[in-house]
């Protein structure tokens, strides 16, 4: 009788994720599978095979920026984690208190307001009569107007400060967790701060690392607005090209199959990355 | 007992009947065509309520092909995309004519659209707004754009720009003297005329600063000076001609290129009735007047422009001439399947360094 209600209570509990997981993700999924692998022929005529599969391999535009899209997302990752790392080590080690509190609610003040508005920031502080280019000709460090939107660095400027919170966040819990007492064990012993930090720091807060660049990684991944706005006519993005596919072309088969490539090379990525840092996807969410 | 059961039919069936009188439009159209004004004075008419939702032709297709044409009841993409989604996609119904007031509509746009949206023997689109893609530019420090081709004048080099998308091929396609609207049926002849024109656009992509993708990122190049001509909408120019009187929408040499918006029936809409009702108000001269001034595009309402604000004729008149009128090119239908090759063009153009 105990066991039927805690069983049921088991079952209750699990209904909402179990419904969120089924509905949300698996059913869209397999439906967005069957659209892929279904052929177009003609009007209303559709067959069954992977030529839509065949074409992202065969069609040098797609892999090539499928690939593009994969290197500067991972490009970003990095930039994130040399940018958010002594951020996270300043808040976590160096400050107590209310000022740590402090420091924490700045770090995530510029995620109150949507994506869009802090891209359309940038825009403002970037282009050609924006704040930056009429700040620079106001102090005479250059003599006309610059442009520097609408290019691959703006592109990662964009990607860094959008996803720099999820770096962060992850950092800090970790950093907060390593006892202080095993850093001054560390110079005790005459370590220099380099190598506490290489045998100390790094590997404790190594689960924090690799989650933070797992979330970093997806979000500039699968990101639209940003590459969209801020990136120029030679700045290609795979999310901008599956929306092509199914908004603009009305080829929601070849878009749904990119949907699953997309799926399939960024899990690959994260893969080849845990194997590459020696980390267990396990271990890295269960710590954080 | 009995004469209160009676009487509670008599309230449910009098509350079904107003129910079906009056119901919700949900209408998808463009931005600027259902302003606000007008919906209080149509549901203040007819007891009707209006829900809008703005989108653009590929998106309104996109949205009704994902649900089999339900979710709304009155849409508007432009006339050359309806017959090619309708065989596609089979999203929309037929227009019943005789719910329809023909008289409020310019006869000879009423029979050309009906002509263009006819799919196996019915009529799918009724025209409600037109307007033509051409050049904006701003005429003091780009007098000389005069035709789609010169925005590739290494003069203006980093200072223009224009969408990657098919009115663009179209447009250069004319500007080079090519007829692609003639080669629509001959697949062969019009991937020769694509060719041409990809293998121009990739040699003009470096004098393009941006491909613009919304209305406001186009007019915001302009107004900033950062862009100096482009190809765009004759709205577009017109707004941004009561900011800055330099600039202003020119018709292109080669003929701007001319749309119309229509009204068309998603095949499983629920109010039908409050949708012609909403074509039969909106077409009134008056009403149109007031879409027009807010949209800045005219309308197909016989008389409809007489009620638009002097400014914007004026500069409707200052973009178009005779001439220039008698030039618009028409988009024809566009058959199923053209796409396919106008996106594998586009998709070479961006890639191209």
């Amino acid at each position: 009788m105990v066991s039927d209600t805690s069983r049921l209570g088991f079952y209750l509990l699990l209904a909402p994720i179990l419904l969120w997981l089924i509905v949300l993700i698996i059913l869209p999924h397999i439906g967005l599978f069957i659209v892929s692998i279904s052929e177009k022929i003609g009007p209303r005529e559709y067959e069954t095979g992977f030529d839509n599969y065949a074409a992202f391999f065969t069609e040098p535009l797609y892999w090539r920026t499928f690939a593009r899209t994969a290197i500067m997302s991972i490009l970003a990752t990095a930039l994130t984690l040399i940018l958010g790392f002594p951020i996270a080590y300043y808040i976590a080690k160096l400050t107590r208190g209310r000022t740590k509190t402090t420091l924490f609610l700045m770090c995530m003040i510029p995620f109150w307001v949507s994506e869009l508005v802090r891209t359309f920031g940038w825009m403002i502080l970037l282009r050609e009569t924006g704040v930056i280019s009429n700040a620079l000709q106001y102090l005479g460090l250059i003599d006309g107007p610059v442009e520097m939107l609408y290019n691959d660095a703006a592109i990662m400027v964009g990607l860094v400060y959008t996803s720099i919170l999820f770096m962060v966040v992850p950092l800090v819990t970790t950093l907060d967790s390593l006892d202080d007492s095993l850093i001054e064990a560390g110079y005790d012993l005459g370590g220099t701060s380099t190598s506490i930090m290489r045998e100390i720091v790094i590997p404790h807060a190594m689960p924090g690392i690799v989650s933070g660049c797992i979330v970093v990684f997806m979000l500039s991944l699968g990101n639209y607005l940003t590459p969209i706005l801020l990136g120029g006519k030679d700045s290609l993005w795979f999310t901008g090209m599956i929306y092509t596919q199914f908004i603009t072309r009305f080829n929601w088969e070849l878009g749904s199959a990119f949907g699953f490539l997309l799926l399939a090379l960024s899990s690959l990525v994260v893969f080849a990355g845990l194997k590459l840092s020696r980390q267990s996807l396990t271990e890295t969410m269960g710590r954080t | 007992m009995k004469f209160s059961l009676v009487s509670s039919i008599a309230v449910v069936a009098a509350l079904t009947a107003q129910m079906t009188q009056a119901e919700t439009l949900r209408l998808l159209t463009w931005g600027g065509y259902a302003p606000e004004e007008v919906i209080a004075m149509f549901e203040a008419e007819t007891g009707h309520t209006v829900e809008v939702t703005t989108s653009n032709n590929e998106e309104m297709i996109a949205k009704l092909r994902a649900t089999n044409g339900s979710g709304f009841d009155l849409a508007q993409p432009s006339q050359d995309r309806i017959t090619s989604a309708q065989e596609e996609f089979g999203i929309y119904k037929p227009i019943d004519m005789s719910k329809v007031n023909a008289d409020l509509f310019i006869p000879s746009m009423l029979a050309a659209t009906a002509g263009n949206t006819t799919y196996e023997g019915e009529i799918y689109g009724l025209p409600h707004v037109w307007g033509t893609s051409g050049l904006v530019v701003n005429t003091a420090m780009a007098g000389d754009v005069t035709d789609y081709i010169d925005l590739c004048d290494a003069s203006f080099a980093g200072k223009v720009s224009y969408r990657l998308k098919r009115p663009t091929l179209i447009g250069f396609a004319y500007s080079m003297g090519l007829d692609p609207f003639a080669a629509y049926d001959d697949t062969d002849a019009y991937q020769g005329i694509l060719d041409e024109v990809e293998a121009k656009l990739t040699e003009c992509k470096s004098n393009v600063k941006t491909y613009w993708d919304g209305g406001d990122e186009i007019q915001n190049l302009l107004r900033s000076g950062e862009v100096v001509a482009s190809m765009a909408w004759d709205t577009g120019g017109w707004q941004l001609n009561a900011d800055n009187p330099d600039i202003t929408f020119v018709a292109p040499e080669a003929g701007a290129l001319g749309w119309i918006d229509t009204f068309v029936l998603p095949a499983r809409g629920r109010a039908d009735d409050a949708a012609y009702d909403w074509i039969n108000f909106v077409m009134q001269p008056e009403i149109a007047a007031m879409i027009t001034n807010t949209a800045g595009n005219f309308t197909a309402a016989v008389d409809g422009d007489a009620g638009v604000s002097a400014d914007l004729k004026a500069r409707y008149q200052g973009s178009f001439d005779q001439a220039a009128i008698d030039n618009i090119k028409w988009y024809p239908p566009v058959p199923a399947g053209l796409e396919a090759l106008e996106g594998a063009t586009l998709d070479r153009i961006n890639a191209a360094n």
